[in-house]
């Protein structure tokens, strides 16, 4: 059985920034909603489903929020799912959206993550006391430092590798009008004398706290067909899951990432990753996740993978550029952040990522992942239509 | 070309009041072990799992991510997670079944109310700014309903207390359901609704294994062949519903072919007696269907597991021979605001 091609034709993002106090939840959703209509040129009538995701509803209190979104996202009367898959999510919601497509259940699904983070408070709610287990470190940068920790000693990487990232991405973020922080008297000095939380995560290699939505329109060869601009087409796109904590388990370079990138470039006939994907837009919330993941998606040999950051290889003009848009180090709303990866890939097949547009851009993966680095959720996207 | 997928399997714990000894955890491993005894399947063996639960049941963010542990995830897995009812992480895993990615899809889900206030917890699905404020509870929500459906003469309170009678006087045939038999209607919670027309409040977990074509055929006798599924959502705002009608659960069933054929049984996921009032109407259940032979949300309400429990309930039917053409439904939201219908049968005998 053959599965219908799945497109993507349609992309939208809002300006992320620290706290979006002109707009309701709702209105927040429907300004990224109604872009991504416009670069499709469809209307609300067109789109048969919505597939929306977030992280925590915690961090905005409120439970359940596709209930009271299903006005502003033009689902009533209409299919809508829900996704939560922790970090992974926004990678995740799209790949629900796409199954759709492909499964032709639905020729045209809107799909779109969030997170409002000013509506409530992030650390609170991940704070909440839970009898008998052990609190969470002090934020997410407590509970991945000793990981970096660890992959420093093993790797025997120099410890300026994190701030190359941090330096890099934060100048991507500077060609990009969408991402939250704009720092432009950065300095990889600047980046190297900020303060030190957890150790060897410094201030400045940590991602922000962002309000944004980003969503796309997924639709099948019919729809593609009809697109005004050059479609991304999905080559392959896959999940993985392994719990958080146990004892056989490599924090570092955990298997469920390694079996969902062979699975990916499996399905899109992918045998030398370096060579053949032209760029990655990369979950990099911490900057030293650059060299981690560039190793866990089999980029480099295990080990070798902060060799390629130090060479400048992930450079915007380098030979295999990483978060071109900055990345989650400038932009984070964290349910939608996996999906600004996958649409920041498709942007760059499609030729419509501005000024930080890699020129030639044929192949590119998006990435995401969640929890305890326990969820990941990628795509591959190309230029082309798959064979079939 | 589409490919037929089954309900193969079916297993829920007891829903009880409360399991303060269990964590969700605890309480989820032995419906695990369960829905996979009855195919001979491992965790290794399943194609894709979903689960299905919400984070304001158990107070904290993230609270799906342990019990994960539950399923043995390692190796790694392909598995998704929707914050929803567990009817509708079976309707991703069907649509993964059908992109021919898997053939078997493990389903799960779980709510623990007891941990909190049931009634406040709820409030917090509502309109954040205009609405939530007020913290009008699920009760209430449902008692404008009934009273609409009341003062437009489609029911009156002898009705309700009827369903409310045959739900539970049904339930005494479920050895998991945790209100039996007789069970007084009570003093009015929250007017016209009284005790008997309200759910139980409990926790519970439940668990389905879905499979396609050949491979349904091998894991189970009678497999209850999903022959339509859809699901559809309605407007937030109570205010410009008509609460009377229910045109998602309309719409959900005529795509997934409900009104094709007669079904011959029905599991609603109506948690006042004055919804199913509403759902007989809009699904045209007249009275040769079996309604809730399982005793439905009246005599067991799990919140995020009820749903998949009636696509389950319904399958077991089919599996067993006791049922040809059923139809399970699932609902989620303030006074049925989202609706899903699946309509299983079962090969001809």
């Amino acid at each position: 059985m053959s599965k219908e091609p799945v497109a993507v034709v349609g992309v939208g993002q809002t300006k992320h920034v620290a706290a979006r106090r002109d707009v309701s939840l709702a209105g927040l959703v429907r300004e990224a909603a109604q872009r991504a209509l416009a670069d499709a040129e469809l209307t609300w009538a067109d789109v048969d489903a919505v597939v929306i995701g977030k992280a925590p509803d915690f961090f905005e209190g409120v439970m359940m929020p596709e209930l009271y979104l299903a006005d502003a996202l033009g689902a009533v009367g209409k299919p809508m799912l829900r996704v939560h898959t922790a970090g992974s999510v926004g990678g995740s919601t799209a790949l629900v959206a796409a199954s759709l497509v492909a499964a032709r259940v639905h020729a045209t699904v809107l799909t779109l993550a969030f997170e409002k983070q000013s509506e409530s408070n992030a650390m609170w709610g991940l704070s909440l006391p839970i009898p008998f287990q052990q609190p969470l470190l002090a934020g997410a940068g407590g509970f991945f430092a000793p990981h970096v920790r660890a992959y420093i000693r093993r790797s025997g990487a120099p410890d300026n590798i994190g701030s190359l990232v941090a330096y890099k991405d934060r100048r991507n973020a500077l060609k990009n009008p969408y991402a939250h922080l704009h720092e432009h008297d950065i300095t990889l000095d600047k980046v190297r004398s900020s303060p030190m939380l957890w150790d060897p995560i410094r201030y400045s290699e940590t991602c922000p706290s962002s309000d944004g939505a980003c969503a796309m329109v997924l639709t099948d060869r019919t729809g593609a067909a009809r697109s005004p601009r050059p479609p991304a087409w999905m080559l392959g796109g896959a999940m993985r899951s392994e719990p958080t904590l146990f004892a056989g388990k490599d924090a570092v370079s955990p298997r469920a990432g390694r079996d969902c990138a062979a699975d990916v470039y499996r399905q899109a006939g992918i045998t030398d990753p370096r060579r053949e994907i032209d760029a990655v837009e990369m979950y990099v919330p911490f900057s030293w996740y650059e060299p981690m993941w560039l190793e866990n998606l089999g980029f480099a040999e295990e080990g070798e993978g902060w060799k390629l950051t130090e060479a400048g290889v992930t450079e915007l003009d380098g030979d295999l550029p990483v978060d071109m848009s900055g990345g989650v180090l400038s932009t984070n709303p964290i349910g939608a952040s996996g999906m600004i990866r996958f649409a920041e890939a498709a942007l760059q097949v499609r030729g419509q990522a501005g000024e930080h547009q890699v020129d030639g851009a044929r192949k590119v993966l998006g990435h995401a992942y969640g929890g305890g680095s326990q969820f990941f959720s990628m795509w591959l996207v190309g230029a082309d239509a798959p064979d079939s | 070309m589409t490919r037929d997928i089954a309900v193969v399997a079916f297993a829920q714990s007891d829903i009880r009041r409360t399991t303060e000894e269990s964590s969700e955890v605890e309480m989820l491993m032995p419906v695990l072990h369960d829905v996979l005894h009855r195919t001979g399947l491992k965790t290794a063996d399943i194609g894709f799992t979903c689960s299905g639960s919400s984070d304001y049941l158990a107070g904290r963010a993230f609270s799906f991510t342990l019990a994960l542990d539950g399923v043995g995830a390692w190796p790694p897995i392909s598995e998704s997670h929707v914050e929803m009812d567990g009817a509708w992480a079976l309707y991703e895993a069907w649509v993964k079944l059908r992109t021919g990615d898997a053939d078997t899809a493990l389903v799960y889900a779980y709510g623990k109310s007891s941990p909190g206030h049931l009634r406040d917890v709820l409030t917090r699905q509502l309109d954040p700014y205009y609405v939530a404020p007020l913290w009008p509870d699920s009760v209430a929500l449902a008692a404008l309903q009934a009273q609409a459906l009341i003062d437009a003469g489609d029911t009156d309170e002898r009705e309700l207390a009827e369903i409310a009678a045959r739900s539970r006087r049904a339930a005494t045939l479920n050895p998991h359901a945790q209100q039996r038999g007789s069970h007084p209607q009570g003093d009015y919670v929250v007017t016209p609704l009284r005790h008997g027309d309200c759910p139980p409040i409990g926790d519970g977990a439940a668990a389905v294994i879905l499979a396609a074509g050949d491979r349904a055929r091998e894991l189970c006798d009678r497999p209850a062949w999903i022959r339509g599924i859809d699901h559809r959502i309605e407007a937030h705002s109570l205010g410009v519903r008509d609460l009377t009608d229910s045109p998602s659960t309309r719409l959900a069933a005529e795509k997934a072919g409900a009104f094709e054929r007669p079904v011959d049984t029905a599991e609603l996921h109506a948690p006042f007696t004055s919804q199913e009032v509403v759902l007989r109407k809009a699904l045209k259940l007249d009275d040769s269907v079996r309604v809730n032979l399982s005793g439905g949300a009246l005599a067991a309400n799990p919140v995020m597991a009820a749903g998949l429990i009636r696509i389950g309930e319904a399958a077991t039917r089919v599996h067993r021979g006791e049922a040809d053409r059923a139809l399970a439904h699932a609902t989620s939201g303030p006074c049925l605001q989202q609706n899903l219908v699946a309509v299983l049968e079962g090969d001809p005998r």
